[in-house]
């Protein structure tokens, strides 16, 4: 099972405050934890909503809003990919993640593509091929 | 919670045991007591802020009293007591940080012990997965459809035979290392391909052996980071993992590489598996038949559609892999490029070398590779025949129905 753990924004984070030295060496830590259980594909931060957008959609309307965004609520500032046996396991895991101050950590399984069942016909499976196929290719 | 618990931190407890206690078994049963304890402690008193520094230094509580209750106390028992009662005298951060330190140094030696020659490969399987994976021992009955007692009698056997053979806890001398870590590659990957292609029953795959033998091969990567091979292993499996989901059809039917929906391809997987082959390059691993594998893995991956698969580059590669590691298996997968790259005819030239090789007696993907070349051929009544045969071979009930199938297109 895989499970996306998202770590919330906040004002430093949204202001490009970087995080001291003593939090970024923990981090690290963590990090290598995860990587050397096996358990972690990947994980990530982000930078500020200022040097994001958002694409707002509405009939044919497609509104283009520029960060920074105000809701700090809805902001992510960061994510992990894991795979676990379960949820228990990586709720273990998240535990063990050097945050504080009230932070909230969500933390979300992922569909795999069968999870999709009929709603994901063959001809949209066979698009969706296309552009994944395309991407790999760019990559190399 | 406690399985999560268990799962997370068993093999990094039962290796620091067994550096201390010299016993993987005396060391399991510790941190098992020391499980049952948290199980009766934790919902009292909150999951400690270490619960992984709990358990051990419970483990070792617990140690001192079975090593001192034993009714014949030998000396070496006696000095083990001495051992964990001194390593216990130090203030606990000490103590945490010194087992810190050493953790990969004892996961490394648990690897190896897991993985020892002097057991058989069954038992190898078990006990590392048993150990190192931390299933539990119905986990790995299921997985390999065996009774659960016959799996629990395998690993008893397995701690006997180590214990018996005095396997001392301790990572391989510099001239014994690469055949020993050769086998620690053999065992994951042999774990692999059991999830990969299951053997029997009637499932085409388990894929959750395939993840356990992957963080098996990730775990790996980060204790001996500057082995080439065990990079090689853990690109091929996380490729190959990465169709895992495209092998199998809406109706549960093997879906072969060529005709799998590459849409359906785990990309994240797949972006690992090729990092994984660049480190082995890096490192010089370009030889290793394990990189070799990932190589011919990462041909597939790279290509947008299956018409754009270089069949040239994977019969040169395969044609390395023969000359590094010659077999009958090999050679008829080089069959199978040589006949996509240069036409069915230069293929079935190969395999019909083969036919009579005693490895490939019973292996029923000869005469399925061979009724596949004939077909192209246009000689169908052969071809019918060899598919006929390979079902009659095989010992998965999924593949025998698209083998049968297949037959029956043959006109």
């Amino acid at each position: 099972m895989r499970f996306m753990v998202l770590v919330p924004g906040d004002e430093d984070s949204e202001a490009g405050v970087m995080p001291s030295e003593e939090l970024l060496t923990e981090m690290t830590a963590y990090n290598e934890q995860l990587a050397s259980a096996g358990v972690m594909l990947a994980g990530e931060g982000l930078h500020p909503t200022s040097k994001g957008a958002r694409v707002r959609f509405s009939g044919k309307e497609k509104t283009v809003v520029d960060g920074p965004f105000a809701e700090s609520k809805e902001i992510i500032a960061g994510y992990w990919l894991i795979q676990t046996k379960s949820l228990d396991e990586v709720i273990e895991w998240v535990k063990r993640a050097p945050f504080d101050g009230g932070t909230e950590i969500e933390i979300r399984q992922v569909f795999e593509a069968d999870d999709f069942g009929d709603e994901l016909t063959p001809e949209l499976r066979e698009r969706e091929d296309k552009i994944r196929a395309e991407t790999e290719a760019r990559r190399g | 919670m406690i399985d999560a618990v268990w799962r997370i931190e068993s093999p990094r407890l039962i290796a620091g045991l067994a550096r201390i206690v010299r016993d993987i078994g005396l060391a399991e049963d510790l941190a098992q007591d020391a499980l049952v304890a948290a199980l009766e402690s934790w919902p009292r008193s909150g999951v400690p802020d270490n619960p992984g520094a709990w358990l051990m230094a419970t483990a070792r509580h617990r140690g001192i009293d079975v090593l001192r209750r034993g009714a014949t106390l030998e000396r070496k028992q006696e000095e083990l007591a001495r051992d964990l009662e001194t390593a216990l005298g130090h203030s606990e951060p000490d103590v945490d940080a010194m087992i810190d330190d050493d953790i990969g140094d004892d996961l490394l030696r648990l690897v190896f012990m897991c993985c020892h020659p002097v057991l058989s490969t069954d038992a190898r399987i078990a006990l590392t997965l048993r150990l190192l994976g931390g299933l539990t021992t119905e986990e790995i009955a299921r997985a390999f459809l065996a009774p659960e007692k016959t799996v629990a009698q395998r690993i008893v056997r397995a701690k006997r035979t180590l214990a018996e053979a005095q396997v001392p806890f301790e990572v391989p001398t510099a001239d014994e290392r690469a055949e020993r870590l050769q086998s620690v590659l053999e065992v994951t990957y042999l774990v692999f391909n059991e999830g990969y292609s299951a053997t029997a029953g009637d499932h085409w795959t388990r894929p959750a052996l395939c993840e356990d033998a992957l963080r098996l091969g990730r775990v790996l990567a980060g204790l001996v980071p500057d082995e080439p091979e065990v990079h090689g292993l853990v690109a091929l499996m996380e490729i190959q993992a990465s169709r895992l989901r495209a092998r199998v059809g809406p109706d549960g039917e093997p879906v072969l590489l060529l005709d799998q929906d590459r849409g359906r391809w785990d990309h994240v997987l797949t972006q690992r598996g090729l990092h994984a082959l660049a480190r082995a390059e890096e490192l010089g691993g370009t030889l290793g038949t394990y990189a070799l594998q990932a190589a011919i893995a990462a041909c597939h991956a790279r290509a947008p559609t299956a018409q754009d698969t270089n069949w040239e580059r994977i019969a040169a590669l395969y044609d390395a892999l023969s000359q590094l590691a010659p077999s009958p298996v090999v050679e008829l997968n080089r069959a199978v490029a040589l006949s996509m790259a240069f036409g069915p005819e230069a293929g079935l030239e190969l395999v019909d070398e083969l036919v009579d090789e005693p490895a490939l007696r019973s292996y029923h993907l000869l005469p399925s590779v061979r009724g596949d070349l004939l077909f192209k051929l246009g000689r169908v009544d052969e071809a019918r025949r060899e598919f006929e045969r390979a079902a009659g071979m095989t010992r998965n009930e999924r593949e025998r129905a698209l083998l049968l199938e297949r037959a029956a297109g043959c006109g």
